[in-house]
C-alpha cells in the first residue's frame, strides 16, 4: 500500500508540473502582450517587449482613447457582424436542419445529400471569389463580411439535424399536431425551446468565427471604413512588416514609420481586441466544452 | 402500400409545404456559397480575360495545369502542405492524448478545470492576434527572444523573419499551441466516458497507473483517436491559411518553407493576378481532397460504422 501511495503521489506531482508548464505556455504570450501595452515607448525601444517593464506608462491607451474613431468604427463593425451573423446563421441552420430531421418528410434524403455533398467537394477560393465579387457584387460591402463561407455550413446543419432526431420525441410533435398546431408553429414553440444546448453550442462556434474572421475582410474589403477590428490589426501588421523589410528604402520609409502606431500602441489595440473573448470565456466555457464534445461524437 | 394517386401526392406536398419553405434560405445559401463555385472550376480551363468576361474567355484545355506542374511551385507547395500536415497530425495526437490523460489523473478537480480552460484559450483567438504574439516574441529589434532570452544565453540576435531554417519548427509549435487544446477536450471527453469499473478491477489486480493507461485508457479511446486522425488525413491537402500567411507575416524570404497550396492559391489570385494557375492549383486541391475524404471515410466506416461521416 505504501508503494501505491508513492506511485500515486508521483503521478500527481508529474501531472501538475507538466500541466503547469503547458498552461504557462498558453498564458504567458498574452501576459507579454498586456505588459507591453502598458510599457513606456522608449523602454520598449531600448529593452524590447518585456514581462517586467522598467517604466510603466498608459500612454498607449490614452492615445487609443484620443484616436478612437477608426478603432471604434471597426469595433462597431465587428460587433455588428458577430451579432447579426450569428443570429442569421442560427436561424437558417435550424430552419434547414429541422425539416431534414423529420423522418416523414418526402424527399428528405435528397435534401440531406444536397447539404452533405458540400462537405465533400468545393470549388475553392478562386471561383468563390468570382461568384461573390462578379455575380453578387459584394466587394466593399458589409455583406461580404457576413455572407461568404461563414453564414452556414453543412457540418452544423447535420449536427443540428442529429440533435433534433435524437432528442425530440416524435410523440410530442404528433400531439401538437393533434391540438391543431401548424408545422411552423410546432417548429417555433416546441422544437426550438427544446434545443437550447445545440443552439448555444453552434451559436458560440459561429460567434467566435465571426469575431475572429479576418479573411473575408482581407479578400473582399479594400475600403478602410469597412474594416473590422481584425482587419485593422492585420493592416497595421502588414505595414510594419513592409517597412521593416524595406527599411533601407530611405527617408520615405522612415517618414511613414513616424505615422505608424508605436510599439506599445499596437499591443494596446490587440489587448482591446482580445479582451471581450477573455472576459466572456469563463461564462461560456461550459457550453464550449460541451460543444466540442458534441461535435466530436456527432450528437 | 398503394402508390399515392396524383391528387393525393399533391395533398401530401401541400401539408409539407411549410417545412419545405423553412429549408429555402439554407438551400439558397448553399447554392450560392457552395454549388455555384463548383461550376466556377471551369476557370481552371480558361485563359481569363476580363474584357471578355470569365465565361467568354478562351478555353485553353489543360494549359494552366501544364504550367503549374511544370513549374517548381507544384512540387514545393505539395511537399510543404503534406509534410506540415503529417507532422501536425502526429504531434497534435501525442500532445492532446498525453495532456488529456494527465488532466484525467489530476485529483484536484478545481485545478484540473483551470488547466483545461487555459489550454483551450489559444484556440479562441484569431490568427491575426497570434501573429502579434509571435511578433512580440520574434521581432528583430523589440522581440522578447532577441532582447531578453538570447542575450541572457550569450547568443547573437536572430533575424527570425528572414531565416527560413527556423520556420518549420516555429510553425509546428504555433500550430500545436493553438490547436492541441481543442483535440485534448475531445479526448478527455472520451476518457471520461470510460466505465470506472475497469479501473477499479485493475487496481484490485494490482495494476500500476502506467499499466492501467496502457491497457485500459489507450485501447478504449483508440476508436476516437483513429476517427480524429483519419478525418485529419482526409483534409491533409488543406491547411490553415492564417497559420502560413499571418504568422510568418507574408515574408517573401520564407516562402520556400511557408508556401502551401492555400497560400499559393491566395497569392495567385490577390497578389500576382495569375488567375489561371491559381485556379488550377485550387482544382488540384479540391479533387485530391475529395478523393482523400472519400478514402478516409471508407476506412473509418470499415473500423466503426457509427463514426463514419457517411
Amino acid at each position: 500500500m505504501v508503494n501505491r501511495n508513492i506511485e500515486s503521489r508521483a503521478w500527481q506531482w508529474a501531472g501538475h508540473s507538466i500541466l503547469l508548464v503547458y498552461a504557462a505556455a498558453c498564458v504567458l504570450p498574452f501576459l507579454l502582450l498586456l505588459t507591453s501595452s502598458v510599457t513606456d515607448e522608449s523602454t520598449i525601444i531600448k529593452n524590447g517587449y518585456s514581462f517586467f517593464p522598467e517604466k510603466f506608462s498608459l500612454e498607449a491607451y490614452r492615445y487609443l482613447w484620443n484616436e478612437s474613431t477608426d478603432i471604434l468604427r471597426a469595433y462597431g463593425i465587428t460587433v455588428f457582424v458577430t451579432v447579426v451573423g450569428t443570429t442569421l446563421s442560427l436561424a437558417i441552420t435550424s430552419m434547414l436542419a429541422y425539416p431534414i430531421s423529420r423522418r416523414d418528410l418526402p424527399y428528405r434524403n435528397p435534401l440531406a445529400f444536397y447539404v452533405f455533398f458540400t462537405m465533400l467537394f468545393n470549388g475553392g477560393l478562386v471561383p468563390t471569389y468570382f461568384v461573390f465579387t462578379q455575380v453578387f457584387d459584394m466587394k466593399n460591402s458589409l455583406a461580404a463580411l457576413l455572407i461568404p463561407a461563414l453564414l452556414m455550413n453543412g457540418f452544423n446543419v447535420l449536427l443540428m439535424r442529429t440533435f433534433f432526431m435524437t432528442t425530440i420525441p416524435p410523440a410530442v410533435l404528433e400531439s401538437a399536431k393533434m391540438d391543431g398546431a401548424g408545422e411552423i408553429r410546432i417548429f417555433y414553440s416546441i422544437v426550438l425551446p427544446l434545443s437550447t444546448p445545440i443552439m448555444a453550442t453552434i451559436g458560440l462556434f459561429q460567434a467566435i468565427a465571426y469575431w475572429n474572421d479576418w479573411f473575408n475582410g482581407l479578400i473582399y474589403i479594400t475600403d478602410p471604413k469597412l474594416f473590422s477590428l481584425q482587419n485593422i490589426l492585420n493592416r497595421i501588421m502588414s505595414d510594419i512588416q513592409f517597412l521593416s523589410t524595406n527599411a533601407a528604402m530611405s527617408a520615405r520609409a522612415s517618414e511613414s514609420m513616424m505615422t505608424l502606431p508605436s510599439a506599445s500602441f499596437r499591443m494596446a489595440i490587440v489587448v482591446v481586441g482580445v479582451i471581450p473573448i477573455l472576459l466572456a470565456y469563463p461564462f461560456f466555457q461550459k457550453y464550449f466544452v460541451k460543444g466540442i464534445t458534441i461535435g466530436a461524437v456527432k450528437g | 402500400m398503394q402508390k399515392p394517386t396524383a391528387p393525393k401526392r399533391w395533398l401530401t406536398m401541400k401539408t409539407y409545404a411549410p417545412l419545405y419553405l423553412l429549408t429555402l434560405p439554407g438551400l439558397l445559401y448553399l447554392l450560392i456559397n457552395n454549388y455555384l463555385p463548383m461550376f466556377g472550376l471551369v476557370i481552371a480551363f480558361k485563359d481569363v480575360n476580363f474584357s471578355k468576361g470569365i465565361l467568354g474567355s478562351d478555353w485553353v484545355g489543360f494549359k494552366n495545369f501544364e504550367y503549374l506542374f511544370k513549374s517548381s511551385d507544384a512540387i514545393l507547395i505539395t511537399r510543404n502542405t503534406l509534410l506540415y500536415n503529417a507532422v501536425f497530425i502526429v504531434l497534435n495526437l501525442i500532445v492532446a492524448v498525453g495532456v488529456a490523460i494527465l488532466l484525467n489523473e489530476i485529483r484536484n478537480k478545481l485545478l484540473a478545470r483551470f488547466y483545461q480552460s487555459v489550454v483551450l484559450l489559444p484556440y479562441l483567438i484569431s490568427m491575426v492576434i497570434v501573429s502579434y504574439l509571435g511578433y512580440a516574441l520574434l521581432s528583430m529589434d523589440t522581440g522578447f527572444l532577441n532582447k531578453t532570452i538570447l542575450p541572457a544565453l550569450g547568443m547573437e540576435e536572430i533575424a527570425w523573419y528572414n531565416e527560413p531554417k527556423y520556420w518549420p519548427n516555429i510553425l509546428t509549435l504555433v500550430h500545436t499551441w493553438k490547436g492541441a487544446g481543442f483535440l485534448c477536450v475531445v479526448y478527455l471527453a472520451a476518457i471520461i466516458g470510460i466505465d470506472q469499473e475497469y479501473y477499479e478491477a485493475a487496481t484490485l489486480d494490482g495494476a500500476s497507473k502506467w499499466q492501467q493507461i496502457r491497457s485500459i485508457t489507450l485501447p478504449l479511446i483508440t476508436p476516437v483517436i483513429i476517427m480524429m486522425t483519419l478525418l485529419a488525413i482526409g483534409r491533409i491537402f488543406y491547411s490553415d491559411f492564417g497559420l502560413f500567411y499571418q504568422v510568418p507575416m507574408d515574408s517573401g524570404s520564407l516562402f520556400n518553407v511557408t508556401n502551401v497550396i492555400d497560400t499559393y492559391v491566395y497569392r495567385g489570385l490577390m497578389q500576382l493576378g495569375d488567375i489561371g494557375m491559381s485556379s488550377a492549383a485550387g482544382m488540384y486541391q479540391s479533387l485530391v481532397g475529395f478523393v482523400l475524404v472519400l478514402l478516409s471515410n471508407y476506412v473509418v466506416r470499415k473500423i466503426n460504422r457509427e463514426n463514419a461521416l457517411f
